[in-house]
C-alpha cells in the first residue's frame, strides 16, 4: 500500500477533496472562535465606553514597551509558522522540524514576556481577586479594565499553550516521517489556528496597550 | 494533487510590511490625535489582519465556499458588536431607558 492511500481517509473520494474538507472544517472552528474573542472584545468595548476617565488612567499601567516586543515576536513565530507550512508542502522533512520548534521557541518567548508583565502586575497590586489596590478614585471601574486584561490575555495565553502542544505533536509526527508532499495537512490546519492566535492579538496590542495612552 | 505553493519571498515581504505597521502603530500611538487614536490603530490592525489571513493563512488561495466560511466569521462579529454597542450608545436617548 503506498503512503498516498494511507494517507487518504475512507470517507473522501480523493486526497484533494480531503484537503478542501479538512481546511473547510478548520475556519468553521475559528468561524466560532471569532465569536469566542469577539464577545470579550464587545465587553471590553462596552465598558471602555462607560468608564472612560477609568479606562484612561488604568491604562497607564500598562507596558507598551512589552507588548511592542511581544507583538513583534508573535508575528515572527506566524513567519517561521508559515514557513513550516511550505516545508511540508514541498516535503522537507528537516526545514519543516527546524521551523516548527522556531514557532514553537518564538511562542515560548511570547509566554515568557506575558509572564513577567503578570508578575510585573501582581507586584504592583493589579491583580483583581488576587491584591487588587488602588488608591486614587473609581477603584471599581478601573479593577473592570484590568479584570477584561488578565482574561483577554490569559484566553490568549491559554489558546498559545495549546497551539505549542500541538505543535510538539506536529514535531513527533515529522520526526517520525508522517508527512508528505500527499499528506501534511496536519501542519496546514494546525499552522492556521496558529495564525489565528496572532490574529486576536493583532487586536489586542492596540486595544490593551495603544489606545490608552490618549484617553 | 495541486497545492499553491507561495515563494518564500512573498512570506518575507508580508513579514516585513507587518513589522514595519507594527512600528508605525506603535510610534503613532505617542502622537495625540484625540479621538482618532482609536481609528488609525483599529485601521493599522485591520490591514495587518488583511495581510495575516490571506497570505499566511493562504485565503487567496483556498475554494469559494471556504472563502464564504471566512467572510461568516467577520459578517457575525460585525453583527455581534454592532447590535450591542446599538443598545449600550443610544441608552439615555429618551426618558424611558436609563443611561448605563
Amino acid at each position: 500500500m503506498s503512503e498516498s492511500t494511507n494517507a487518504l481517509a475512507h470517507q473522501f473520494d480523493d486526497l484533494e477533496q480531503q484537503a478542501r474538507s479538512n481546511t473547510l472544517g478548520m475556519w468553521a472552528f475559528l468561524a466560532t472562535e471569532v465569536l469566542f474573542f469577539g464577545g470579550l472584545f464587545t465587553a471590553y468595548v462596552v465598558y471602555r465606553h462607560a468608564f472612560p476617565e477609568a479606562f484612561a488612567v488604568g491604562s497607564k499601567h500598562m507596558d507598551v514597551v512589552a507588548g511592542t516586543v511581544n507583538t513583534a515576536v508573535l508575528i515572527a513565530s506566524s513567519l517561521m509558522m508559515a514557513l513550516a507550512v511550505q516545508s511540508a508542502q514541498l516535503g522537507l522533512r528537516r526545514p519543516l522540524i527546524m521551523f516548527l520548534l522556531l514557532t514553537m521557541t518564538l511562542g515560548a518567548v511570547f509566554l515568557g514576556i506575558k509572564a513577567w508583565e503578570y508578575h510585573h502586575k501582581y507586584v504592583e497590586n493589579l491583580v483583581p481577586g488576587v491584591n487588587f489596590v488602588w488608591e486614587g478614585p473609581l477603584r471599581n471601574q478601573v479593577q473592570m479594565l484590568f479584570l477584561l486584561y488578565f482574561i483577554m490575555t490569559g484566553t490568549h495565553a491559554l489558546h498559545m499553550v495549546i497551539g505549542i502542544c500541538l505543535l510538539t505533536y506536529l514535531v513527533l509526527g515529522a520526526r517520525r516521517g508522517r508527512f508528505s508532499r500527499e499528506y501534511f495537512f496536519p501542519v496546514e490546519i494546525i499552522g492556521l489556528y496558529w495564525h489565528f492566535v496572532d490574529l486576536v492579538w493583532i487586536f489586542l496590542f492596540p486595544l490593551l496597550y495603544l489606545i490608552g495612552l490618549h484617553l | 494533487m495541486t497545492v499553491h505553493i507561495t515563494p518564500r519571498r512573498t512570506y518575507y515581504l508580508v513579514f516585513a510590511v507587518l513589522m514595519i505597521l507594527t512600528a508605525t502603530t506603535t510610534g503613532v500611538a505617542f502622537i495625540d490625535m484625540g479621538p482618532f487614536n482609536v481609528v488609525v490603530a483599529l485601521f493599522i490592525a485591520s490591514i495587518k489582519a488583511v495581510l495575516v489571513v490571506l497570505f499566511f493563512m493562504h485565503v487567496l488561495h483556498v475554494t469559494n465556499l471556504t472563502k464564504v466560511f471566512v467572510a461568516a466569521g467577520i459578517v457575525w462579529l460585525a453583527i455581534l458588536i454592532a447590535l450591542t454597542l446599538n443598545d449600550y450608545l443610544t441608552r439615555g436617548w429618551d426618558p424611558i431607558s436609563r443611561p448605563f
